[in-house]
């Protein structure tokens, strides 16, 4: 009998039905897109902050002090220590690998750079543009191109194994460069493929494949600096702990968080007699930005979950008090309070639970367009939303019906039927 | 009449109200935090230092040379409050063991404004220097301790040559020339400054290799002036645009460069800020559209039998249009009004929570507020009353 005044009431009401499940099923795509954009925002903004340059960086452990002014070193080349560039595949053996979006090796050399009968002292800075490496049986590029994504070149991009070289865009205004033609660099004729804008020292500098530079400098395998983009969780005071002080279960806690400082800490492992810290001004606002964004975003989806629980909630209201009728009918045939309310309330579940699963279909398609026009990649959505969202959903329509369904109950079926009410 | 018909479904009435209320706050708390956002972000990455950088040049386009001596205020009234601006002046001094360092001569109260991010251990104190173990003002002429001898003093040249400068030293710098926190002297072209390490910096750049004194005693040991002033120029890519500008057209002898890396990475992010936000908000405002919609059609089609009513007793279609416009008009605007007052709160409470500073009301929001509450509460309206007309009187007042 209940089943068939269930089934009954959902056949000959569809108008009505239709209506509070299209609520339902509003409420719960808004809900579920907005909890997938929250909770992705965090590695999306992220992934943006990382284009403003490497967060970590790694140097030889017993380097002597870097005399350097605007990018120029003043110190003779081949003091001070180097790493090892074959050492450097293993940074994608570290535990926190995949947070490691891309690192760049750095040797600056200084050359004699002769053009249009200038000659002058210039810096020459080996590194990958976009390198193909192999750790174990992982492939993956390394280099500028990925590490520094908003470096720019006017020309194209020098191969990685051949002796084409950028030039700065600083230094070519004021040597008149003009494309295509070759540069005389320490007594040698080095094809220049483009023009680089960075913005940075780089613009007064010869940028060139790493081991052009090696060559020039005579230590094959040389490296002088690691830049390394990882993506971390904002720092806190658990991570300005010193490694040396935790002990046992603290110490992998510290060691298994995305922290910069634990990164750091790995890439000095994974590297023999090697250095790593942050480069702050990167690091340390990064994180500051995260944490506003992310705040904004996770408040803005309160408002979204309030918002829609409202309209799911006056939806079922709605619904429910026109069927006062219905109700006086039912208790003046008989039917205890218990009865109706029960009869309610399997109805609303049966709505949240459909509303709530088109609304999460719905829902995720939405983000996954979100994601596409706004950041070009997937927004993951995690499976154990599904049952989360429709808890939430029959929460909501249970709290949205229960005060409709106590007045509805309380009625009189006297005036119920009359309508007077 | 109107007021009559609120009053007696009290219930419904206040529902609608309440749909109304709840919409119209949050539309107005999205659309201003939408609206504030930017400049709240904007400020945020201010914290990553200068967005410009100056450079003094010299006649062959090289870097490096000094700026001149007025720059510094050349930049400070350009900026007229909108940015901060620390000056650097760089040289290479050799150590007493001979080992070459770079030392640089800056404004410590300016830099520690603008690159929060250097992690400090004690900042020098800029207002005294020392001089040995006694402390020496700036003004010469006080002495307060060495008063007594001051013929003396400013006899000793030696002494004066000795004077020692408080200096911030890089955490690798450190090790080489002062390991044991000791003062030490550096040497720049045959002249002697004797240093004293008040702190250390960590930045995890060039500067742990540096050494940093205040920028009046740098002058004083070595005659150069600084060669980079560093900016932080706070406002819209345009308005920094126009602070370069200026910048360039009042310093003539230099190169006014933007940091690329900062600006374009700052304007990726907030641009997709911007544009999550945008879609939240709408998804939000859609929902809370839709909520005053369904609950005010609602309230509407049960009161078709005061419809019925007035049309039996011979109201026209007009006048019964105009009745339930002007009802759906009355709830929209007072819903917006409330609603919009409590969506400045709730902006200005998301503001302080997470920005630390409160999101300024825009009264352009209003309007928008306004004309959409009102559109929603007549639509919501006038869908029903079209069904209803169609309908004889006596069919609705059966309860059929």
């Amino acid at each position: 009998m209940f089943v068939r005044l269930v089934y009954e009431s959902f056949r000959r009401q569809k108008r009505r039905k239709l209506l509070a499940g299209a609520a339902i099923t509003l409420g719960v795509t808004v809900a579920t897109a907005m909890i997938a954009v929250a909770t992705d925002i965090g590695d999306k903004i992220n992934r943006e902050l990382r284009t403003i340059g490497a967060n970590l960086v790694v140097t030889p452990q017993e380097d002597s002090l870097d005399v350097e002014i605007g990018g120029v070193n003043l110190k003779p080349p081949t003091d001070g220590a180097f790493l090892n560039e074959s050492d450097l595949p293993a940074i994608k053996g570290t535990f926190w690998h995949n947070n490691i979006t891309s690192f760049a090796p750095m040797l600056p050399v200084t050359v004699a750079m002769e053009y249009g009968g200038t000659r002058e002292d210039v810096t020459l800075l080996g590194t990958y543009f976009a390198k193909l490496l192999v750790y174990g049986k992982e492939e993956f590029t390394a280099g500028v191109r990925s590490t520094y994504p908003l470096w720019r070149v006017e020309g194209a991009w020098p191969d990685d194994n051949g002796s084409g070289v950028l030039i700065g865009d600083r230094l070519a205004t004021r040597i008149h460069w003009k494309p295509l033609q070759p540069i005389a660099l320490s007594g040698r004729m080095y094809h220049v493929s483009g023009i680089l804008y960075t913005g940075g020292p780089e613009d007064d500098q010869i940028v060139a494949p790493l081991s052009l530079a090696q060559e020039i400098l005579g230590r094959p395998g040389a490296v002088k600096r690691v830049y390394v983009s990882a993506l971390t969780k904002p720092e806190d005071a658990f991570a300005r702990r010193d490694p040396k002080s935790l002990s046992g279960a603290i110490y992998d806690r510290w060691y298994c968080s995305p922290y910069p400082q634990s990164i750091a800490f790995q890439l000095a492992e994974a590297i023999p007699h090697s250095h790593a810290e942050q480069i702050r001004q990167i690091a340390q606002n990064e994180g500051a930005v995260l944490t506003r964004i992310e705040g904004l975003i996770f408040l803005i989806t309160l408002a979204a979950l309030f918002s829609s629980a409202l309209a799911v909630s006056a939806a079922m209201a709605t619904a429910i008090f026109e069927r006062r009728a219905e109700v006086g009918l039912m208790k003046a045939l008989g039917a205890g309070k218990v009865a109706v309310a029960s009869i309610f309330f399997a109805e609303a579940t049966l709505l949240a639970l459909i509303g709530g699963m088109a609304g999460f279909v719905v829902g995720s398609l939405l983000a996954h367009q979100i994601g596409h026009s706004i950041f070009n990649s997937e927004i993951s959505i995690p499976p154990v939303l599904l049952p989360v969202i429709l808890a939430i959903a029959v929460i909501v329509t249970f709290a949205g019906s229960a005060a409709a369904i106590r007045r509805a109950v309380g009625l009189d079926p006297v005036f119920a039927l009359r309508g007077e009410l | 009449m109107l007021v009559r018909a609120a009053v007696l479904r009290r219930g419904r009435a206040v529902s609608a109200l309440f749909a109304m209320i709840v919409a119209a706050a949050v539309a107005t708390a999205m659309l201003n935090l939408y609206v504030d956002v930017q400049a709240k972000l904007r400020r945020e990455f201010r914290n990553y230092g200068a967005n410009i950088i100056v450079v003094g040049r010299d006649e062959s386009g090289k870097d490096g040379a000094s700026l001149p001596a007025d720059a510094l205020a050349h930049v400070d009234s350009v900026l007229a409050g909108r940015g901060i601006a620390a000056p650097f002046g760089l040289v290479v001094a050799r150590t007493g063991d001979g080992q070459p360092i770079v030392v640089a001569g800056t404004d410590f109260a300016r830099v520690r404004q603008l690159d929060k991010w250097w992690s400090v251990s004690a900042w020098p104190k800029a207002a005294a220097r020392q001089f040995g173990d006694m402390t020496r003002y700036e003004n010469q002429n006080h002495y307060p301790v060495a008063s007594l001898r001051a013929g003396s003093v400013a006899q000793n040249t030696t002494w004066m040559w000795q004077e020692s400068s408080p200096a911030l030293i890089g955490v690798r710098a450190l090790a080489a020339v002062a390991p044991k926190n000791q003062g030490f002297d550096l040497s720049f072209q045959g002249r002697t400054l004797h240093v004293i390490p008040a702190g250390t910096v960590q930045t995890g750049a060039a500067e742990d290799s540096r050494i940093f004194v205040s920028l009046p005693d740098f002058v004083a040991w070595t005659g150069v002036q600084p060669s980079t002033i560093e900016v932080a120029a706070s406002g819209s890519p345009e308005e920094v645009a126009g602070i370069m500008n200026q910048l360039a057209q009042a310093i003539p002898a230099s190169d006014v460069r933007p940091v690329r890396q900062i600006m374009e990475g700052e304007a990726r992010v907030l641009g997709k800020t911007r544009s999550t936000l945008l879609a939240a908000a709408a998804l939000i405002i859609l929902t809370a559209a839709l909520c005053v919609l369904s609950t005010l059609m609602g309230w509407v089609f049960d009161r078709r039998r005061d419809f019925a009513i007035m049309k039996a007793l011979g109201a026209s279609g007009r006048v019964l249009n105009g009745f339930f416009a002007a009802e759906a008009a009355v709830l929209g605007a007072s819903g917006a009004l409330i609603g919009f007052v409590l969506g400045i709160g709730i902006a200005a409470w998301i503001g302080r929570v997470n920005f630390h500073a409160p999101v300024v009301p825009r009264w352009s929001v209003l309007p928008m507020v306004l004309a959409g509450s009102m559109a929603v509460t007549l639509l919501s309206a006038i869908l029903p009353i079209s069904l209803l007309r169609r309908v004889q009187p006596a069919v609705i007042l059966r309860g059929e």
